[in-house]
């Protein structure tokens, strides 16, 4: 299988803070993917080198064989990787569908001119765009949600119109940021449901998670990191029974 | 659009269609300062209201389209209405030029940075910089403009050009709040973060929110220039942007209709009280603070979401997506 996703000897510091030192994985292509590790492990800092909202200081970024390094934000995004947030990062004051529609922005190409003159063009890719942005909302099960704003939704709610809104960029891979934090067991369950359709679509999923019942149940491949540095990688199978991962997150004692 | 608001602009048509045969020629007049300064404050939410990019340097933009039609005129004898659409396109290209270095600054930082544009511009035309702006007594003997041969000269024939121009930006303005472009600047104003993870170029939409706003406040400043005839730094004080900017915060920052009615309270309330003489400005400062207190979100705040029920199709499963949802 070849990778979507190859980091090469990634290194990003912060000050004199090695947030990621030199951490290589790859991302299979159609595979699901978990990042772990304790808090400050540099998880969220790897994914933001990844989109772009960080600058790697060293190493290598390619997607689908084309370097992805240095290259702004939404550039990214239009190649085919979207995101989520570790703390949801919604348009609050906009409906949900508009929220969606945020995601049909890169995919759409009417500019300000059709948009006043309103050319049969526009029109038809307005439409287009709308229809698509409720297809992602009944995707996540948020079809009958669609005109309340997006700070009035539950919070598991919130959280899948972000994966709605990014599944709306048509990504190639989507790389979840803590999908399950601050959702019950409930609504986890219907996650790792949601995960396991995203993967039917063909689309690679990448994801930082605590819950571990949940990376365990929804990952192919683990990549653990302690302290900004890879420290081990496999099945989960493997993870569970790794003595440096056990140590990193129970402590010797428990060991 | 909703019903309401079009039965609202409908009335407010009519109502402004008849009111110069009943006015006199004063109130004509205050009348048509409301136009310009609605077609100000609608070209400021686009920047302020729309894309969240605070700039309290709007009069700048009024001054270089009006400078450039005044030119335009007095210079090359250009008709003014046809120097409209170029001075628009002067402001909108100057917007672009000075604001693509500073884009990039957030909220009060911005504000500090377009407060000193707008101090810049007006000096320079102090200074009549290239020997084209008149200094100190500024640009007279503008050309009237004429349509059809027909010159217009008198305020009721302003009056209709003036908010002939408001209806027409009102509309371009609504058709634009609901389309990709002006939803990519909602984005930018909600969170730029998110907007540019979820693909938008934020630098481009800052950068085009810039220009057009200051491209709109350009065209006005030339109709402005139309309407006076004698232009002067003077008209362009940093006041200028500050009652602007109060304009589109009082009538609900990203609301169309808030807006232009902040644009007619801030002209006219004073009028109302010019019997108080200097104590006007007081009694108008202290709404101010109460209105600020009471209804921060202005007088007519923005309504969303946008769409209606009867805009959304009905959801068609997402291509390859399995059957049921998540529910």
């Amino acid at each position: 299988m070849s990778a979507l996703l190859e980091l090469r000897n990634v290194t990003k510091s912060f000050g004199g803070l090695t947030a990621v030192g030199d951490v290589t994985f790859d991302v299979a292509k159609g595979s699901v993917v978990g990042l772990i590790g304790p808090n400050g492990a540099g998880k969220t800092t790897t994914f933001n080198v990844i989109t772009g909202n960080h600058r790697a200081d060293r190493g290598t970024i390619t997607f689908e064989g084309r370097s992805i390094g240095g290259l702004r934000t939404h550039k990214i995004v239009t190649l085919g990787i979207a995101r989520t947030f570790q703390n949801i990062r919604l348009f609050q004051q906009l409906s949900a569908v508009e929220n969606v529609l945020a995601g049909r922005h890169c995919r759409t190409r009417a500019g300000l001119l059709a948009a006043m003159v309103r050319t049969p063009g526009q029109a038809r890719e307005e439409a287009e765009a709308v229809a698509r942005a409720m297809a992602e909302l009944a995707f996540v099960g948020l079809e009958g949600r669609a005109l309340e704003l997006a700070k009035n939704l539950a919070y598991g709610d919130q959280r899948r119109l972000e994966i709605a809104r990014a599944l709306a960029t048509e990504p190639k891979l989507l790389v979840l940021d803590e999908p399950a934090g601050g959702m019950n067991e409930h609504e986890t369950d219907e996650l790792v449901g949601l995960i396991r359709r995203i993967q039917e679509r063909g689309i690679t999923i990448l994801l930082i998670e605590h819950d571990m019942s949940l990376v365990m149940r929804a990952c192919e491949h683990i990549v653990v990191l302690e302290y900004g540095e890879k420290i081990a990688e496999g099945t989960p199978d493997a993870i569970r029974a790794d003595p440096r991962v056990i140590e990193a997150y129970l402590g010797t004692e428990e060991a | 659009m909703s019903r309401r608001l079009l039965v609202g602009y409908a009335s407010a048509a009519v109502v402004l269609g008849i009111a110069p045969l009943f006015l006199d020629p004063y109130w004509v007049d205050v009348l048509n300062s409301v136009g310009l300064y609605a077609l100000l404050a609608l070209s400021l939410n686009l920047i302020l209201g729309d894309a969240g990019l605070f700039n309290m340097g709007q009069a700048a933009f009024y001054a270089v389209g009006a400078y450039t039609a005044a030119i335009l005129s007095t210079q090359l004898h250009v008709p003014i209405l046809w120097a409209l659409p170029v001075s628009g396109l002067v402001a909108a290209l100057f917007a672009a030029l000075v604001a693509r270095p500073v884009i990039h600054l957030r909220g009060d930082y911005l504000l500090i940075v377009t407060i000193g544009l707008g101090e810049i511009v007006r000096i320079a035309l102090v200074n009549d910089v290239f020997g084209l702006t008149g200094g100190a007594n500024g640009i007279f003997g503008i050309a009237r403009p004429s349509i059809l041969d027909h010159k217009i000269r008198r305020p009721q024939e302003f009056f209709y050009l003036i908010w002939a121009f408001v209806a027409l930006t009102v509309f371009l303005f609504h058709r634009l709040e609901q389309s990709r472009f002006g939803r990519a600047l909602n984005y930018l104003r909600e969170d730029p973060v998110a907007a540019e993870g979820s693909g938008v170029n934020t630098a481009r939409y800052k950068l085009l929110a810039f220009a057009l706003g200051a491209g709109w406040a350009g065209m006005t400043g030339s109709l402005y220039a139309a309407k006076m005839t004698i232009i002067s730094p003077e008209s362009f004080s940093f006041w200028e942007s500050v009652v602007v900017f109060l304009m589109v915060i009082l009538g609900g920052s990203g609301s169309i209709p808030g807006v232009l009615l902040g644009a007619a309270l801030v002209v006219m309330v004073p009028e109302f009280f010019r019997g108080l003489a200097s104590a006007r400005m007081l009694f108008f400062g202290l709404v101010m603070m109460v209105m600020m207190v009471v209804r921060p979100q202005g007088l007519l705040p923005l309504r969303a979401p946008r769409f209606k029920r009867s805009d959304l199709p009905r959801a068609e499963p997402a291509p390859g997506a399995a059957p049921g949802g998540a529910k």
